[in-house]
């Protein structure tokens, strides 16, 4: 089997260049609003802080959208349209920051904090119930007040 | 000579207020109630002052006197009157004018009380008031100052200053900036003064709580002193978090009502720590528990009330909310941290006095399912605070500077609020105690079963009638949200009935009836399950928005038509106008259309004032299935025969109003007061409960 392995390389260019000469000559169909705006959702207006470009009512958002129009009309994917636009203006374009260096404290503390807080919260509860049991299990306080009390009394002799 | 006479008073209640501190510390520590008197008139003092000093400012807004800066940045001739008295909160100085204003008044109303069983808590109430009061009153005074009058120098130069600068002669400009058009609507008219008053509400149970802390009283005398008052400044936190919502849905032109703008959180931020420590003082109430962490939840809410007033007024954050930005960021900063530092080693001190009077004894107990309740909410603000903060992080760091958007908030506490939903509906049937699982499953079949059979038949309706939501990636997590909401909505209207049919049997009384009488005897019980309807209606519609939400955006020439989400909507016309306020108005007129049927017609349209702002109003069809919401893109250029709109199409959101509105009402039912009965300290209250319960 391992015989045929070089054969795979080989196998793959002789499908996929065909494929990717017919794509590259296929025209790529003028990008709608909708096309423009699903990519322009993903970025934030490098100079309004905090608002999606699809929204942005400014001049220069309108321009960059223009520019996100003429990327995708010359066959850009989502994807290369971020990295341009990051490239050209900085993570803060993102709508989270990159997962890379500093930038995971974002996405690691307030997990780990959650978890410190479930492990606080278990160790808490358990202490205070093993230190209970020692001392006397308390009576059951029953609800808010004493009209309520009478209120579910009156419910279990009902049922 | 308004402007003189206001900025004295100012300087004149900044005085009273320091004099405040001075004579509680020192009545305190030489134990003469004179002195501490003489700290609580003077305290009540500030408020006739600070009125005074307010109402030089509205006169000097309403008659149009531009040589005095504020006026000049937030009013124009044009403004209506009302609009020029609203923009007392329009601005930076003038906001925190009135941010004083209304701290004197809830730290006067506060002091008027009868103070014989708390006498010692009294000085120190009056510092922290005081304290606080005259923070802001300095920044006022020394940053932001709304007095501050135009001057022109020899040089020609345009100056502003309080007193006229050595050979310069007074300015007066023709006219004013305005205000920003964003701000002239309603929503974000009442919606500074509620989130305002929801603040500084919040002052008052933290100056409670210190006052236990310094006196050592490790009772739960403060809670019920300053009960009301976190009602109350939860209700207008609420309130100014719900009508922001509205303002941006209706003004903002992005089709929705929450963007996790830092400023959003910054205002929710103590609402989370306020409806946590909501929950959990009840422990404490009620079993003489969470001693240590309702102190630290007050502190918190505190702080991020202060923080939260720092974010938006500093300038440390651009946003759209930011419109304000000055020097005042670093005395907020020291500030902040000061008080944080003094109450937290406060905290520490009395750590030994505050140990609980009881213990846990049940993990599904009430308390037990409380507490849990509150680690979701502080989870939830740990992802909000931390997401506000990082960027500042980041750029300090790094000098990169990040967005934390929506994405990130929407992902890290969906989950978390799925799961205070849930408990939402669970907690109401466990006991104070002692629970099981088996009384608990006793309690929650039937609403379960309710509750399954309405999510099967949602879905199955859905794949019945072929509904394009099947075809949504997000549906399965809607059908769990739905059916956490279904069951927490069931389980609170069982709650209602369950009470109210026993008491209908018990005292033959009509069901309406039981139920009005049993809610006004037990206000808290029932505006808290009201609280909890309103909730899940709010939930309903959030699902709705935010997992079926369609949107497309079509440049149109007139008489062409597009579908969107089974409607048709065609492009009549489009006007052009001026407002006699001067704005220039674009409006178009779309008529709308379902199964070929005319349902009428819309009007987006786009202001454009005269200072080159514009205004984007959307035409909205509102039901409580969804709405219809139109806007005419005017940045992408309009003509009379080819005009670009955005349609959004938003399933549900009614319910998010509906729900507020239920939500508000409950928050009064519960905040409404009632006689003060408590003279039973907990200890002794837990055991009349007992026996009570064993009855």
């Amino acid at each position: 089997m391992k015989r045929f392995t070089w054969f795979i390389p080989f196998l793959l260019l002789v499908v996929l260049l065909p494929a990717g000469i017919a794509s590259a000559q296929e025209p790529v169909p003028t990008p709608s609003d909708d096309d423009v705006n699903a990519v322009a959702k993903e970025l934030y207006c490098p100079v309004c802080e905090n608002i999606p470009l699809d929204v942005c009512p400014t001049q220069a958002c309108a321009q960059w959208r223009d520019l996100i129009r003429l990327k995708l009309a010359e066959g850009w994917s989502e994807a290369d349209i971020k990295d341009y636009f990051v490239d050209q203006y900085g993570a803060r374009v993102l709508a989270e920051p990159p997962r890379s260096g500093l930038n995971w404290l974002v996405y690691i503390v307030p997990p780990v904090l959650l978890a410190l807080g479930v492990f606080i919260l278990y160790r808490t509860l358990r202490s205070m119930r093993n230190t209970a049991e020692t001392i006397a299990p308390a009576p059951p306080v029953g609800h808010d007040n004493d009209y309520l009390n009478r209120v579910e009394e009156e419910l279990r002799k009902r049922h | 000579m308004l402007a003189e006479f206001g900025y004295g008073i100012l300087v004149l209640s900044f005085v009273v207020s320091l004099y405040s501190v001075i004579a509680a510390v020192v009545g305190e520590v030489k134990k003469n109630q004179k002195l501490v008197e003489s700290a609580r008139l003077a305290m009540q003092l500030t408020f006739p002052l600070l009125t005074f000093s307010s109402i030089s400012l509205v006169i000097l807004l309403v008659t149009e006197q531009y040589q005095v800066s504020f006026v000049y940045e937030v009013t124009s001739r044009s403004m209506p009157t009302y609009l020029k008295i609203t923009a007392w909160w329009g601005g930076q100085s003038g906001s925190l004018l009135f941010w004083s204003w209304l701290l004197s008044a809830f730290t006067t109303a506060v002091t008027l009380r009868k103070w014989d069983r708390d006498r010692e808590f009294l000085p120190w109430v009056v510092l922290v008031s005081s304290v606080t009061l005259a923070f802001f009153l300095a920044l006022n005074i020394f940053y932001e100052n709304p007095f501050l009058r135009f001057w022109q120098t020899f040089n020609g130069e345009i100056v502003k200053a309080m007193l006229a600068p050595e050979g310069a002669l007074p300015f007066t400009p023709a006219d004013g900036q305005g205000l920003n058009p964003l701000l002239r609507h309603p929503g974000m008219i009442i919606h500074p003064p509620m989130l305002y008053l929801g603040f500084v509400s919040y002052v008052i149970p933290f100056a409670f709580a210190i006052a236990a802390l310094v006196t050592g009283r490790s009772d739960d005398r403060w809670i019920r002193i300053t009960r009301s008052w976190s009602l109350v400044a939860w209700l207008f936190l609420s309130l100014g978090l719900v009508l922001g919502g509205r303002w941006a849905y209706d003004v903002l032109g992005w089709g929705g009502y929450w963007g996790w703008d830092p400023v959003e959180i910054a205002a929710f931020m103590p609402w989370l720590t306020g409806t946590a420590l909501l929950h959990s003082v009840v422990i404490q109430e009620k079993r003489g528990m969470l001693k240590h962490w309702n102190m630290l939840l007050v502190i918190l809410t505190y702080s991020l009330v202060i923080f939260g007033t720092f974010l938006t007024r500093s300038g440390v954050l651009s946003s759209v909310h930011a419109f304000a930005q000055s020097a005042i960021g670093p005395a907020f900063f020291i500030f902040i941290g000061v008080t944080f530092i003094a109450s937290i080693a406060l905290l520490i001190w009395r750590w030994p006095e505050l140990k609980s009077e009881a213990q846990m004894n049940s993990l599904l107990s009430r308390e037990a399912l409380f507490l849990l309740n509150n680690l979701l909410f502080i989870g939830i603000l740990v992802v909000c605070f931390w997401g506000v903060i990082y960027p500042l992080i980041s750029e300090l760091l790094t000098g990169q500077k990040v967005t934390v958007g929506p994405p990130y908030y929407e992902r890290a506490t969906g989950p978390l609020f799925a799961g205070l939903v849930l408990l939402m509906g669970i907690a109401p049937l466990s006991a104070w105690g002692h629970s099981t699982a088996k009384t608990l499953g006793r309690a929650i079949w039937k609403p379960l079963i309710v509750a399954v059979i309405v999510i099967v038949a949602f879905i199955g309706y859905s794949l019945y009638a072929g509904s394009a939501a099947i075809t949504n990636g997000y549906f399965i997590y809607a059908a769990i949200g739905f059916f956490v909401v279904a069951l927490t909505g069931f389980v609170t209207l069982y709650e209602f009935w369950r009470a109210a049919a026993a008491r209908s049997r018990a005292q033959k009384e009509n069901i309406f009836t039981a139920l009005w009488r049993l809610a006004g005897r037990n206000r808290r019980r029932y505006g808290g399950y009201t609280i909890h309807l309103g909730v899940v209606l709010m939930a309903i519609g959030i699902i709705g928005i935010e997992m079926f939400q369609v949107e497309t955006q079509k440049s149109m020439a007139v008489g062409e038509s597009v579908e969107v989400a089974g409607y048709t909507i065609r492009y009549d016309s489009l006007a052009q106008f001026r407002h006699s306020d001067e704005r220039w108005v674009t409006r178009a007129v779309m008529s709308i259309f379902r199964d070929g049927q005319y349902l009428g017609e819309l009007y987006p349209r786009y202001d454009l004032y005269p200072d080159g702002q514009p205004m984007t109003i959307p035409g909205v069809r509102s039901s409580m299935e969804d709405d219809l919401y139109i806007l005419l893109v005017n940045w992408e250029g309009v003509t009379a025969e080819v005009a670009p709109f955005k349609i959004y199409h938003n399933p549900l959101v009614n319910w998010l109003w509906v729900g507020s509105l239920i939500f508000i009402l409950g928050t009064f039912i519960a905040a409404w007061p009632e006689p003060d009965a408590d003279v039973v300290p907990t200890r002794a209250r837990r055991q009349q409960l007992s026996a009570s319960a064993a009855d």
